[in-house]
């Protein structure tokens, strides 16, 4: 084989090849750092530099604008692996004794047919979730603020545990041969609704979604309806609120009924 | 001469075993989101078919065909055994588990985040544990075709390394740099999320990450291929290859220029700057130039076998050309279908026209008319060319591969062409389901169906595929001879050392890296505050 060294400006290959290769990418850059964005008059460049700074992706410090604040307090929650995690005997325990004073209107073993939420075999987020908004006034409700007020992070985990290792119990109502409404299974993608199933159970579950199974049909109903006039506002990025605004009456009815059925 | 057969054969099956399930179940996505379904199921089970289906097409089939290729080609053009047989053995065997430690999490619906990733998301850390497995016994490869270059060049002084392995070095070198990219994402941006070591991600440097492997992926699937065209083609068709040295530097310029051009997958994306999207088009414009000298000398080597049989005129040569030969029947399907997707690429790669088609159908039906069409077929041809000399018995049910050749063809043009239009109207990619009830959409309806009618000629197709390989593995034993390559019209005597080594180009490769992505990379690198929350797949589990 040729013996020329392949490094070497002699060898015709090297140099054409490096100095076609250098050439395009210099003129692609002069095209596209320095040409290309002077040419638009709508980025106001100042001059050459700046020209590349901008191209190159540089971020630009934005204009102070005071940014708009909501006029209430939204959840401060923030959803980690750690709120998966199986809790330990001793803080289910502890959960058990607090949750003496929930018993009222949650029912001594996690159920009730109050139409306040049933709490047993709830996921531990979810139960954590709320108990925290219902402290830092995300969530608003004259009897659970009040509640929440006086607890502390301990004593909100082991309330959660507790009732996530309560045994769900199937409704009064159980009707698992209903029929799924097509809001549940394939939600209604062009009003940007997701299939509540999809996070909410019956197909999957997502981390800081409630199992909706077997909770009172007026309970999530009337969420439904707070989410969508905007006074309930904890739900995190306005996933509920955004959702609920698009649903029809007819449709959060035949949600309400059906996830009461469920087990 | 072949010697490790059943180290080829057992890449070849398992490559076309994972391939038909995969097939199947892109059969399955083309149904279920198509107008032809009474909507019923969850979502869910579409992403984690679609997780299945591409990380299986995407990253285990083609990386199998292209070692089991290899190999093949290492042993037939060098004339002498495989160095690191045992080595090959452990490759297959990584790429063999990895694959089912990467898909039993996305089966349980623990990973449904698409093959490509789509940080944010993160799903359960096997999955990932699994395609690096894979990739590693790639790497494997790559670094046996290496050594297996180097040192047959250490023995042979005064001869060219023959073409077929020269381009089979150029694709392993092309996918050993241009992996490093993902390898980058998964080590240092999602399995430290997926195994909870930390909670938030920088999406957007992860997406750069990608990129780096998700253009050059493409050309590493395309190689084998390439080789088929070159080395395969004039031969059996009874001609001679128009041009060695072309063909060397078509290989070359895949090794340059189809790395350092993966941001016109980020033209929509914000975290990288316009200028360098800009580079990466002119650069992505570049790498036509390999695929058009190819398409020139791969006819010309045909126009050369036809007039040695007769062919007279100016395209009268055309009918002359051994049309019932399934090789000669594949390239030319190949190469339609080529010139369709590779037309449809250039609309891809420009900021422009690329606005108008980014993330819709269009994208997935051009990189399936490029994929599953032009480079797959030449897949099934490659398969049949090797494999009477790697059972020792015929394969002669030529009727069957002509159908299934045809089949795969016609299915590939029904899905994919109403798949582009589609786009052109609008229709977003990676969704599952689809109100075609919607004014808006219902127009769409019939194209989609025709997708379906297409995914069942091509399910066909696969099912056809499998029944001829089954029929030569079962076939009477026949001596075959040994396995040859094309021999150019000018045999090369003494050549460049630039078209028999590879220094300069993977010099040229990871310094055009370093231009087109240093600075993108390092500014995201820097950058604070750049960092989200995960979205954790399937945890609720």
């Amino acid at each position: 084989m040729s013996e020329q060294p392949l490094f070497s400006v002699r060898n015709p290959w090297f140099a054409a090849s490096v100095g076609i290769t250098l050439a395009i990418a210099v003129l692609a850059a002069l095209a596209g750092l320095i040409w290309l964005p002077l040419a638009q008059p709508d980025l106001k460049l100042t001059g050459i530099w700046d020209a590349i700074c901008s191209a190159a992706g540089v971020p630009r410090a934005a204009r102070e604008q005071p940014s708009l604040q909501p006029t209430f307090k939204t959840s401060t929650v923030v959803m980690t692996p750690a709120m998966l995690r199986r809790s330990d005997p001793v803080s289910i325990g502890r959960g058990a004794t607090l949750a003496q004073r929930c018993a009222i209107c949650h029912g001594p073993q996690g159920v009730s047919d109050a139409n306040s939420p049933n709490l047993a075999g709830q996921y531990a987020a979810v139960t954590y979730k709320e108990l925290n908004d219902f402290k830092s006034g995300a969530r608003v409700n004259a009897v659970m603020s009040p509640f929440a007020a006086n607890m502390g992070n301990q004593d909100m985990l082991d309330l959660a545990a507790y009732y996530a290792y309560l045994p769900r119990v199937p409704s009064d109502r159980a009707d698992t041969n209903a029929a799924a409404p097509p809001i549940v299974t394939t939600g209604a993608p062009m009003r940007n609704i997701a299939p509540c199933g999809a996070c909410h159970g019956d197909f999957d579950t997502k981390a800081g979604s409630p199992w909706l199974g077997g909770q009172s049909a007026v309970y999530i109903k009337a969420q439904l309806q707070a989410f969508a006039s905007g006074t309930r506002h904890n739900d995190i990025s306005e996933q509920m609120r955004n959702i609920a605004r698009n649903m029809t009456p007819a449709e959060i009815d035949a949600v309400a009924a059906y996830y009461e059925a469920q087990p | 001469m072949l010697i490790n057969k059943r180290l080829i054969l057992a890449h070849f099956w398992l490559a076309f075993a994972v391939f038909g399930l995969a097939l199947l179940l892109g059969a399955w996505q083309m149904f279920e989101r198509s107008p032809l379904n009474a909507w019923h199921l969850d979502p869910e089970f579409y992403y984690r078919s679609v997780t299945a289906h591409g990380s299986v097409m995407g990253y285990v089939f083609p990386t199998l065909i292209a070692m089991g290729f290899g190999y093949a080609i290492t042993e037939a053009s060098l004339e002498r055994p495989l160095i690191g047989a045992r080595w090959a053995w452990a490759g297959f065997l990584l790429v063999a588990v990895g694959a089912v430690v990467a898909m039993v999490p996305v089966l349980l619906g623990l990973a449904s985040v698409l093959y490509t990733f789509y940080p944010p998301m993160v799903g359960n850390p096997f999955y990932y544990i699994g395609v690096v497995m894979v990739v590693v016994g790639s790497w494997i490869w790559v670094a046996l075709m290496a050594i297996n270059f180097v040192a047959w060049k250490r023995d042979n002084l005064d001869r060219p390394v023959p073409l077929a392995m020269f381009a089979n070095v150029a694709g392993a070198y092309l996918w050993g740099w241009t992996a490093v990219g993902a390898a980058l994402e998964i080590l240092f941006q999602i399995l430290p999320v997926a195994l909870g070591l930390r909670t938030t991600i920088d999406a957007g440097l992860a997406r750069v990450f990608f990129s780096w492997t998700l253009h050059a992926i493409v050309y590493f699937w395309l190689i084998p291929t390439y080789i088929a065209y070159y080395t395969i083609f004039p031969r059996a068709i009874g001609g001679r290859l128009y041009s060695d040295a072309m063909a060397r530097i078509a290989f070359i310029l895949f090794v340059v220029v189809a790395m350092p051009i993966g941001v016109h997958h980020l033209f929509a994306d914000p975290q990288v700057g316009a200028g360098f999207k800009f580079m990466h088009s002119v650069f992505t414009g570049l790498v036509t130039l390999p695929t058009l000298l190819t398409v020139f000398t791969i006819c010309a080597s045909a126009e050369i076998a036809s007039r040695l049989r007769g062919g007279r005129g100016a395209f009268g040569w055309l009918s002359a050309l051994p049309w019932s030969n399934p090789i000669m029947l594949a390239t030319a399907l190949s190469l339609v279908m080529l010139g369709f997707g590779g037309a449809g690429g250039i609309i891809n790669m420009s900021y422009q026209l690329d606005s108008t088609i980014h993330n819709t159908q269009w994208i997935t039906g051009h990189f399936h008319l490029i994929f599953g069409g032009a480079i797959v077929i030449m897949y099934f041809a490659i398969a049949y060319d090797l494999w009477p000399h790697l059972t020792g018995r015929a394969l002669d049910s030529f009727g069957l591969m002509r159908t299934q050749l045809w089949l795969w063809f016609i299915g590939m043009i029904v899905t994919s062409f109403p798949w582009h239009y589609v786009g052109i109207l609008g229709m977003p990619r990676r969704m599952a389901f689809y109100d075609y009830a919607d004014p808006a959409i219902a127009p769409q309806a019939f194209s989609v169906s025709m997708s379906v009618v297409g995914a069942l000629i091509l399910l066909t197709s696969g099912v056809l595929l499998l029944i001829v390989l089954i029929r030569g593995q079962m076939a009477p034993r026949r001596e075959e001879g040994a396995y040859r390559f094309a021999v150019a019209v000018h045999a090369p005597a003494r050549i460049p050392a630039a078209l028999n080594s590879f220094g300069l180009w993977l010099a040229l490769m990871v310094g055009l890296t370093v231009v087109n992505y240093g600075f993108p990379i390092a500014q995201l690198m820097v950058l604070k505050g750049t960092n989200v929350p995960a979205v954790y797949v399937g945890a609720a589990q």
